[in-house]
């Protein structure tokens, strides 16, 4: 008998970084068969793809690091970011611009770095603003939904990523794009006269933050994350969004409920800015960290350029976290009295 | 009905408790050979005072405290001498460390004590060196002299003595199976220990997954008539670390850096009362201590009463170890305790669990991944600390950080690393950074030490010089001042005191040939 040398504790719970991260790709399912429904199968060949060339990346850059690769996807991170990124990107992308997506969040966003646990940045967010910044037209061209115009099916779609001008006749604007352009009409007007807009968020948006928000519930019951950064940013985005409907005008920034339902309000709120890595590490951090990312949020949509705000305002407040993360250490035991 | 306070933080492992049969005790074999480290305590090693070859009978003094941080160790039964040099101890370094090596005559013959009944006639410090000979240390796990805690600075008055019955570790049962069958001896060493340090009241707290523990406990104060509070509360891990216990029953913090006495309170394992009243009452010393032998990897698990001595693995040989080839033996729980790296190693007055766990039980820690700062940690730090930042602090070894981060609020508990999904052995790194923190604390000490040395003697040369000028200053002003008063120009004399020397050589003839 040999006596093993092993420090405590020598009992370990059950979490794993692979299972939070299986977690997290599960809890994106109602979204993206919500996506698929509304808008045809663009999202699902966008994670498909997307998800190929990521594994495939990591892998290669990982071996070229002189580290284990398949330690290094057994992780399963890179298909949460790039899963992410290909939820966020339009449906029916080209391939070039999933490929331009998923390799920069990959390469410039995570691996430069380090790797897992050493990006200061969103990396799914870092692809997403590049892309946007590129490549404004391919990626302002979101689809129309079901209804409104044919859904492309599943053989189409595959087509379409690699001769994409099969079915561009099927793009349309997004109701925060509506939105933003509307110059004559008050709010409930808009509302009314575009038919994309029905609903409290734009037909399949509404249905689509619902059940990101469902799958958001989910990894908060899973302990996943905590509450904090998701319901900050989500009451400072109402409140703003509130503040600023002013009854609803043609000048108005539209109101809560659309705000909260539209474009990636919940997706972002609990699968962008839940990345522990890139946010404020304590729970008051991340009530800050959250509630400023809300504000940039409605900001950005309602005096900027861009047609949503998510990837700005994110990777803005990556920059501020360790800042935040300076002012907002908890009290600790026995340095006087504590906040409960 | 006393309000229960939560702590930040906590885990909830799985016990394991059952396993070792709390309640049930039994004395353990007497080894043919003890081996008596000279420090089983925090502080400074005993000093033997007997000799290779002596007999020595049980309760003997074989080693005496040296100085107020040390404590006296005993003969457990009767038997010679036969060695006094450095043995593996159970320590985590794995070093060695000075023993007395007595081999047991299997007679057991004992020296014959007079206990003190009328222990409240004595004063405070009479009784106080009665627990200091009996060679008293802290058996909750740190070890520290009694004798030492019960003369705490008197910065203000002690309200409460509190007997820490949590033992929130898993497997281990020892407190418990005390607890249950030493209740009443639990009680008597409460009530001396709150008299030496006229402590107002008693308290016994006591995790609610140990009822028998509980209601034997309530019984014995039933019985003794005396006035002494009993709280339960839910258990948790670790609930049962001195600072956490307090805020849990008295919602006060320790403060940070200081000892639970700056708040009032004496706070003592169950072992320590049980052992102050052995001394007091039946002028007993410790030579023994209840240890659980426990994990899937023994046939037998229980608790036994051991000689202190008994080397480790005579122990598990009793509980029929069934070894693997690669076997983890943990002196102490799950949690804190550490991996022997020598069975030979004995038992000491901190020895309350030997854990054999099989490689299912408690599986070797995978290869640790990145840190993801998912903070389940932060979550779980009962001292509130942000382990997830200390990580990368200590790894940057970023001392100014560590410090600004509270490294030394850090109990290592080992609750960070339990729900770490990454698996990163967490309290390590603090333990390694807080040995760098200490190194270079001392190594500055040591130059601020060698800068005031060189300081003191630049200084000092400098005054010697300034004194010497200044003699010689006043010397050449007397020789001057002397002149003036014979009123000749000293030069002008020196001057035709050498041409008077030159003509009387010149008129000498050639001596030399």
């Amino acid at each position: 008998m040999s006596l093993l040398k092993v420090t405590s504790p020598h009992a370990s719970g059950q979490s794993r970084v692979s299972a939070v991260m299986r977690d997290v790709l599960l809890a994106t399912l109602p979204g993206v068969v919500v996506l698929t429904a509304y808008f045809g199968p663009g999202t699902l060949v966008n994670i498909v793809f997307g998800g190929l060339i990521a594994v495939g990346c990591e892998y290669a850059i990982v071996a070229l690091r002189g580290r284990d690769p398949k330690v290094a996807v057994g992780d399963l991170s890179v298909l949460v970011t790039s899963t992410l990124l290909c939820i966020a990107l339009p449906p029916y992308a080209p391939w070039w611009l999933i490929a331009i997506g998923v390799l920069t969040s990959v390469l410039l966003g995570k691996q430069v770095f380090g790797g897992l646990g050493y990006n200061p940045f969103n990396p799914a967010m870092v692809g997403y603003v590049v892309l946007l910044i590129s490549f404004p037209v391919q990626m302002s061209a979101w689809a129309s939904p079901r209804g409104l115009a044919e859904v492309p099916g599943l053989m189409d779609t595959f087509r379409h990523l690699f001769a994409p001008t099969t079915i561009d006749a099927v793009t349309a604007a997004t109701p925060l794009d509506l939105l933003r352009q509307n110059t004559g009409l008050l709010f409930d007007d808009l509302l009314t006269s575009s038919p994309e807009l029905t609903g409290w968020g734009g037909i399949g948006w509404f249905e689509a933050n619902l059940a990101f928000l469902l799958g958001g519930a989910w990894l908060l019951y899973r302990r996943v994350f905590t509450w904090h950064a998701p319901i900050a940013m989500l009451a400072a985005l109402a409140l703003c969004a509130l503040m600023g409907y002013d009854g609803g005008s043609s000048q108005s920034g539209g109101s809560a409920l659309f705000h909260l339902f539209s474009g990636a309000t919940m997706f972002a709120a609990f699968f962008i800015i839940t990345d522990p890595v890139s946010s404020a590490v304590s729970n008051k951090g991340r009530l800050i960290f959250g509630a400023l990312i809300g504000v940039l949020i409605y900001l950005i949509r309602t005096l900027g350029n861009y047609p949503d705000a998510v990837a700005f305002a994110v990777l803005i407040l990556n920059f501020c976290a360790p800042f935040i993360d300076h002012y907002t250490q908890p009290k600790v035991y026995g340095t006087g009295s504590r906040e409960s | 009905m006393r309000q229960i306070h939560d702590i930040h933080g906590g885990i909830h492992p799985p016990e394991r408790k059952a396993l070792s049969r709390p309640g049930e005790l039994e004395p353990a074999p007497i080894p043919p050979v003890l081996v008596l480290p000279l420090r089983q305590h925090l502080g400074v090693p005993a000093l033997p005072i007997v000799n290779v070859g002596d007999r020595v009978l049980g309760g003997q003094t074989i080693a005496e405290a040296q100085g107020v941080m040390s404590v006296p160790v005993h003969a457990p039964t009767s038997g010679t001498v036969t060695a006094i040099e450095a043995r593996p101890i159970a320590h985590a370094s794995g070093l060695q460390d000075q023993c007395i090596v007595i081999e047991t005559d299997g007679q057991d013959e004992w020296l014959s004590f007079t206990g003190i009944t009328e222990w409240r006639a004595l004063d405070a410090a009479a009784l106080v060196e009665h627990v200091r000979a009996a060679g008293i240390a802290g058996m909750g796990g740190a070890g520290f002299p009694t004798a030492v805690k019960l003369n705490p600075e008197p910065t203000r008055p002690i309200e409460t003595l509190l007997v820490n019955g949590t033992e929130c570790e898993p497997y281990i049962t020892a407190d418990d199976t005390l607890m249950q069958c030493q209740a009443d001896e639990l009680i008597e060493g409460a009530q001396i220990l709150a008299y030496i340090v006229s402590a107002e009241s008693i308290l016994i707290g006591i995790e609610d997954n140990k009822p028998d523990a509980i209601a034997s406990v309530e019984a014995a104060i039933a019985r003794s008539g005396a006035v002494i509070e009993l709280a339960t509360f839910p258990t948790k891990y670790p609930s049962g670390g001195e600072k956490q216990i307090i805020e849990i029953l008295t919602g006060q913090q320790v403060p940070s850096g200081g000892i639970p006495a700056d708040i009032g309170l004496v706070c003592v394992n169950p072992g320590t009362a049980v052992a102050a009243k052995r001394a007091i009452l039946d002028g007993v010393p410790l030579t023994h201590r209840i240890v659980t032998l426990t994990g899937e990897a023994l046939a037998s698990p229980q608790n036994v009463t051991a000689c202190l001595g008994t080397p480790i693995t005579a122990l598990l040989t009793h509980a029929g170890l069934n070894a693997a080839p690669q076997q983890r033996i943990i002196h102490g729980g799950p949690m804190m305790g550490f991996a022997v790296s020598d069975l030979n190693a004995p038992i000491t007055k901190i020895t309350n669990c030997l854990l054999a766990p099989t490689p299912t039980e408690l599986p070797l820690p995978e290869p640790a991944k990145p840190c993801i700062r998912c903070g389940h940690c932060a979550e779980a730090c009962p001292a509130s600390l942000l382990p997830q930042q200390l990580y990368w602090y200590a790894r940057a070894k970023d001392q100014e950080q560590l410090a600004e981060h509270r490294l030394f609020d850090c109990i290592e508990c080992g609750a960070c690393a339990y729900v770490c999904p990454s698996q990163i052995p967490l309290v390590q790194y603090y333990r390694a950074a807080k040995g760098q923190i200490r190194d270079s604390e001392h190594e500055k000490r040591r130059s601020d030490n060698s800068r005031e040395r060189f300081e003191a003697r630049q200084v000092r040369l400098e005054t010697e010089a300034a004194e010497r000028e200044a003699k010689r200053a006043a010397r050449k002003a007397a020789a001057q001042s002397k002149a003036a008063e014979d009123g000749a120009d000293p030069i002008q004399a020196a001057i035709e005191r050498a041409k008077a020397r030159k003509a009387e050589q010149a008129s000498e003839p050639e001596q030399t040939p």
